[in-house]
């Protein structure tokens, strides 16, 4: 049974976040004073035909440093889903 | 000795490959020609330009799926070969997505999209890249980028500075490098690098928008004719 691969892409703790910082002021302005941060990453999800677990998994790191972030400014996480 | 051969590729997207191939054409002897992102045939070109634009719609990140497209593959390995390639903005976020060049480009500090003539030095010109320029000399030429602000580790910046990569930075109109100057954010107000082998430029401002003087300035064309000089010294 294939792979259902849940895919985030942050940016770095390191580097400015323009569209957290603004989506954080938005909420300040709406009133939500409790709101400290916000921050925006990607959300991918690729399927994987492939009934090995261990083989999905390294295919999504291969994927995620290859194309999916840039090492250099972003981090990556994922979770992954045998579909029926 | 034949004619001077300037590859421009053309990725879906690209938005200034014309103007390029325009300021290519007005040197004599120097035949642009154009490549398409899913040839691989480099037509036997002696530099390449990247231009300016969006490729592929800058979906996952500006250069990022163009630097896997075939045309690509081809201009690495000419690249590694040591010809001369040229990445201007868009062009310059394709070098650094394919590892040509060290670092990454993030969005520009203050959230906007900059279409604006900036002023920036030349802080090295002893480049193939540069030779017609004179140290420290102020530049003005357009910069149009939503993400331009140049972003490395601490240990890279330390490294293009020793080894005196950083060719162009953003300065003011007396050509002082002080924050005020810095449009986008990027560290050690970064507008252009060099690789450590000295045949692979990229940077931000477009150089073809400032390539004679009825655009508003021509500063920008002497870049192009330093590269020209360097392959006809060599031909």
């Amino acid at each position: 049974m294939p792979y259902n691969a849940k895919i985030k892409v942050t940016l770095r703790q390191s580097i400015l976040d323009v569209q957290g910082k603004a989506v954080e002021h938005a909420l300040k302005n709406l009133g939500y004073g409790t709101v400290d941060s916000a921050r925006i990453g990607k959300y991918i999800e690729v399927s994987i035909n492939e009934t090995d677990r261990v083989e999905a998994e390294r295919i999504c790191n291969e994927i995620c440093q290859k194309l999916l972030s840039n090492p250099v400014m972003e981090n990556y996480a994922f979770e992954l889903e045998q579909v029926n | 000795m034949g004619a001077i051969t300037a590859g421009i590729v053309v990725f879906p997207g690209s938005n200034c490959d014309h103007d390029t191939e325009h300021a290519v054409a007005s040197f004599r002897g120097i035949r642009p020609v154009m490549l398409w992102h899913n040839e691989h045939d480099l037509q036997g070109v002696d530099c390449i330009i990247l231009p300016g634009g969006f490729s592929y719609g800058d979906y996952l990140r500006a250069g990022a799926i163009a630097r896997f497209s075939p045309i690509m593959q081809e201009v690495i390995e000419f690249a590694r070969k040591g010809h001369p390639v040229l990445g201007i903005c868009n062009g310059f976020q394709v070098l650094l997505e394919s590892g040509l060049l060290e670092g990454a480009l993030s969005r520009n500090r203050d959230k906007k999209f900059i279409c604006t003539r900036t002023t920036i030095t030349v802080a090295k010109t002893s480049t193939l890249f540069t030779s017609r320029y004179l140290q420290d000399e102020v530049l003005s030429i357009p910069v149009a980028h939503g993400e331009g602000n140049y972003f490395a580790p601490p240990e890279v910046i330390e490294r293009l500075e020793e080894h005196n990569q950083i060719v162009f930075r953003y300065c003011d109109a007396e050509g002082n490098v002080v924050p005020e100057s810095n449009p986008n954010g990027s560290l050690h107000n970064i507008a252009g690098i060099i690789n450590r082998e000295g045949n692979v430029l990229g940077l931000m401002p477009h150089p073809e928008r400032a390539s004679e003087k009825r655009l508003g300035s021509d500063d920008g064309r002497r870049l192009f004719e330093s590269i020209f000089d360097y392959i006809a010294g060599r031909q």
